[in-house]
């Protein structure tokens, strides 16, 4: 089980536990506000975007092109901006903490 | 808080897929205090229809993975979800719905999420045909797969090469099915898109494997004792275990219709979603909306406008100023292949071809009508469909030049026309 907290625009912090799963499911099926997965998580419409604190960024890893690309659509973006639809959940994100983007 | 008072007001919002949970949801966002009822005549909890032809029908993923919203956030919503529940008739004049059982909900407003459902196509001998599907739900995926499971020789027969028929087979082939896919008109994807990318996807299904035929009317089905063959006007023949019908959709206005509200390929509604009558909304696939952008009316079956739709109501419902005026985006995913598609290209008189990496399916499709470009579609070419989105919505001109010679490099301020 890895501990993931979700900061959102209100600067609300809800910490969830998931063992797998992309993150945009995790937070579309708590209801997080901003993170909405349009295309269900196939890397098409840039509706799960987050910012991952530079202590977190090595868990995540860095965005894949297509998602780099994508991410151009999306408001806010920064160099640690991610969609969570790419991002897959593990142990190794335990502690993970993202703030959502928009 | 709402700008209009809700507290002791009811919404009532028949249909629950796409368009009418997203309304729901949003509708409380927006500030809606008083009561939501949801209904739906399926009894599943709603799920996100797109996965059913690609990741569901190979069994890559289960459609509980994509249910739209658990029933806790309903519950914390106060969302009333109403399944298995089917409206016969909408009494307007008292502002009121019938249910089958005769029962009544009243409403102070009503939105109108019915969606659409496959077209049967009038076949001779359609109705005994056994083993013969569509796709649009759950149920037909799972159908679909168990008939699949139990079929020797596994050969289908996919009528009509429209998207959902084109993933359909795709996916049937990754399950190792002997997949034929039949079109009426003399390419894939008339509907939809233009020749180019008609000729691209014929190609990519039959390097994979898929027996694609055009200009094939099927006008009968023989039944045999194992299987059916599939007849068709020009006297040829396919033989199938499995028949799949995708030949386009047919709206769910019947409800809208015999309540009289204005009816035009769909539930006629204007730019704030709202139908012929003051109270009454109409949301996603069974809507005929004005898009701006193109100027003149169109119905859009996709998930941007189911989403955009009902955030559109949501807010007008809560007394803000709101107007659906979205660029329309769609994709599809088929084997390795990622389309992204933007705009809409009818009404085009130039077709442009960035070819970035043809031979391994990179390139991008530009579609002009003079110098204002309409459309975009890209394939395995995200940052093409990321720039179309930007050049259409900002209604920027593009260097036709730069745009199609792969020695510029695929950048905004090399393809952007200098003023």
């Amino acid at each position: 089980m890895a501990k993931i907290t979700f900061v959102t625009r209100d600067n609300e912090h809800i910490t969830l536990e998931a063992s797998s799963g992309s993150l945009m499911k995790l937070a579309t099926q708590n209801g997080i506000k901003g993170i909405e997965g349009e295309c269900g998580g196939v890397c098409s419409c840039a509706t799960c975007h987050v910012h991952v604190p530079e202590e977190h960024s090595a868990k995540t890893g860095e965005a894949s092109e297509i998602e780099k690309d994508l991410l151009e659509l999306s408001d806010n973006v920064q160099d640690n901006s991610r969609l969570c639809c790419q991002v897959q959940i593990t142990e190794e994100l335990d502690g993970l903490v993202v703030h959502v983007a928009n | 808080m709402s700008t209009i008072e809700s507290k002791d007001k009811r919404c009532v919002v028949v249909g629950a897929s796409q368009a009418g949970v997203t309304f729901a949801f949003a509708l409380r966002s927006e500030g809606w205090e008083g009561e939501i009822i949801l209904l739906d005549s399926d009894t599943n909890l709603p799920y996100y229809r797109p996965p059913l032809s690609k990741a569901v029908l190979t069994g890559a993923e289960s459609i509980d993975d994509h249910i739209l919203k658990p029933l806790s956030l309903y519950e914390r919503e106060n969302i009333s979800l109403k399944l298995g529940c089917t409206v016969k008739s909408i009494n307007k004049a008292d502002k009121k719905i019938i249910l089958r059982d005769d029962s009544s909900i009243s409403y102070d407003k009503l939105v109108l999420a019915t969606g659409s459902r496959p077209i049967i196509p009038k076949i001779k001998n359609i109705d005994e045909t056994p083993k013969l599907y569509t796709l649009r739900t759950a149920e037909d995926v799972k159908k679909i797969s168990s008939a699949l499971a139990n079929s020797k020789q596994k050969r289908v027969v996919l009528i009509g090469g429209g998207y959902v028929g084109l993933e359909t087979a795709a996916s049937l082939k990754k399950l190792g099915a002997s997949v034929t896919v039949l079109e009426k008109e003399d390419r894939v994807l008339a509907r939809v898109t233009a020749p180019e990318m008609s000729q691209y996807f014929e190609s990519l299904h039959t390097e994979n494997g898929v027996n694609i035929h055009t200009n094939k009317n099927v006008n009968a089905f023989e039944v045999n004792n194992e299987s059916t063959s599939v007849v068709c006007q020009d006297g040829s023949t396919f033989e199938a275990d499995i028949v799949i019908i995708g030949v386009g959709v047919f709206v769910n206005k019947e409800l809208a219709e015999a309540a009289g509200l204005e009816i035009s390929n769909g539930i006629k509604v204007d730019s704030s979603t709202k139908t012929s009558d003051d109270s009454i909304y109409a949301i996603g696939d069974c809507t005929n909306h004005y898009n701006a952008l193109y100027d003149r009316h169109i119905r859009l079956e996709s998930i941007q406008n189911a989403n955009d739709q009902a955030k559109v109501a949501a807010a007008v419902i809560c007394g803000k100023e709101a107007n659906y005026n979205a660029l329309p985006w769609f994709w599809s995913d088929q084997f390795d292949v990622k389309l992204q598609m933007v705009g809409l290209y009818k009404g085009a008189n130039e077709v442009l071809i960035r070819d970035d990496d043809g031979e391994n399916h990179k390139f991008s499709v530009w579609y002009f009508k003079d110098d204002t470009l309409l459309a975009v579609d890209a394939v395995n070419n995200t940052k093409a469909y990321v720039m179309g989105t930007k050049f259409i919505k900002g209604g920027n001109k593009i260097n036709k030049a730069h745009l199609v010679d792969t020695s510029v490099d695929f950048k905004p301020a090399n393809i952007l026309a200098k003023d």
